[in-house]
């Protein structure tokens, strides 16, 4: 079942820190290979000929592309260990409504905090901070979205925080002070070895975007 | 009669409801179809179930709302398992490629098309029409792969991403009128033309899609709206 499998990613790359937080809490090994998004590798552009992005998961010399596809089919192929997804067929449509809604939202609004300023930066720091405040809404009281254990949400969401600071510093303003709960919830995340391996350093994600705005030329 | 707790909030024009009827019809469920009034209004039903968004469609079954149009096609898969056959390929990783393919129909091919209809210049409509056109293209090489010979992306029979992109057909044979091209043509994707003859002839479908006619009355109002809001006040 297992197989060869081979995950073709980017560091800083949220949507690739997915797949190794799932890969992770199923204790399932794999080949990491980082790729250079300036000079794509052959095997990248031949595994994912449409959109030629990473992540991709590579399963026995076949491509799965798109990050919350991986997530679903490392949890169906790997569904004895770890279950991530709900087993209920409403459970699971809210589970997916919420990725969805992470994937609509927070990737968007958090580039636009980086990338702008001005109005259109004050408006995506609003709209980004309602949207956490929606995602806190939707966790209430339990430990982690997929309640006693990690979830699909939680494996979802909990990559951005990696890019936090970076939002934090470009925007200034505080998450925690809007958003203690989130943050909370971050932390209990990070106490899990899946997870605080997968995630890199705040502060390299930080050096990182620094020298992106470089290379556009934002400011 | 209706299966009283299934219900559909939606709006006859919008292709992502006709996505759950077609799902529902392929499962023979009964279920009360909610007609909103929207854009002009959305029922305290609508908002109370769909709080985060405010859009149909939007599923009602029992007491719990489903949102998103791709995520009601999977509950509905799950949860009516007895009927023929299933929406979702069975093999983990066909699976995979259903939710990719739907997902390039969604995020990708959608967007393009809308592009197409709202348009307001000469130069924009090229694009987009060039996008679209490319779009289908792909589409065509999809379905030889999925389909492996068969009439439908499914297989044998209508599958995720039959219903993903299946339900935008009307919406391509308006837009492709008022552009004057026929956006799945013959000469590019000749096979992507007999599936959506095989798919609008299906059972479970031909009596659900709306007229095309009303839909081009309906798209040319849409764009005027969109265009008016769009543009820059004095």
């Amino acid at each position: 079942m297992a197989g060869e499998l081979v995950l073709l990613d980017f560091w800083p790359s949220p949507f690739g820190m997915r797949s190794r937080i799932a890969l992770a809490e199923k204790g399932i090994p794999y080949e990491y290979r980082e790729e250079d998004l300036r000079n794509k590798s052959d095997l990248l552009l031949q595994m994912n000929p449409v959109h030629k992005k990473i992540p991709v998961l590579i399963h026995n010399g076949k491509p799965v592309c798109e990050s919350v596809i991986q997530v679903q089919y490392i949890d169906e192929v790997w569904h004895d260990k770890a279950p991530l997804i709900p087993s209920d067929p409403y459970q699971r449509a809210v589970a997916r409504f919420w990725v969805d809604f992470v994937d609509k939202k927070i990737y968007e609004l958090g580039s636009k905090i980086w990338k702008t300023k001005g109005e259109e930066q004050a408006n995506a720091k609003k709209e980004f901070i309602e949207c956490l405040k929606l995602l806190e809404g939707e966790l209430g009281d339990k430990t982690y979205f997929g309640g006693e254990s990690l979830g699909y949400v939680d494996v979802a969401l909990v990559p951005f925080y990696s890019w936090f600071y970076a939002y934090e510093k470009c925007g200034d303003f505080s998450i925690e002070a809007e958003c203690p709960k989130m943050i909370a919830w971050v932390k209990r995340c990070m106490q899990k070895e899946s997870v605080a391996k997968s995630l890199p350093d705040q502060e390299k994600v930080y050096e990182f975007v620094l020298q992106l705005k470089k290379l556009f030329g934002i400011e | 009669m209706a299966e009283s707790n299934v219900m559909v909030l939606g709006t006859w024009a919008s292709p992502f409801v006709l996505r759950v009827k077609i799902a529902l019809h392929l499962k023979s469920v009964n279920y009360e179809n909610h007609e909103e009034n929207l854009p002009e209004s959305k029922s305290d039903l609508l908002l109370k179930s769909n709080p985060v968004y405010k859009k149909v469609p939007v599923l009602i079954h029992g007491h719990n709302p489903i949102c998103e149009s791709l995520i009601i096609v999977e509950y509905i898969d799950e949860v009516w398992t007895t009927s023929a056959s299933s929406i979702l390929p069975s093999d983990a990783y066909e699976r995979a490629q259903s939710r990719f393919w739907a997902a390039y129909v969604e995020d990708k091919f959608f967007p393009a098309l809308r592009r197409l209809l709202i348009g307001a210049t000469e130069e924009d409509k090229k694009a987009a029409l060039a996008e679209v056109v490319e779009g289908t293209v792909v589409l065509e090489g999809a379905f030889g792969e999925l389909s492996k010979g068969k009439a439908f992306f499914g297989g044998d029979n209508i599958g995720f991403v039959d219903i993903a992109l299946g339900s935008l057909l009307g919406w391509i044979e308006v837009i492709g009128k008022q552009c004057e091209t026929k956006l799945v043509s013959e000469a590019k994707t000749p096979r992507l033309v007999q599936w959506a003859d095989c798919f609008s002839a299906h059972e479970a479908v031909k009596d659900v899609l709306p007229e095309v006619d009303k839909l081009a009355d309906f798209g040319l109002k849409l764009r005027a709206k969109i265009l008016k809001a769009l543009a820059p006040t004095n």
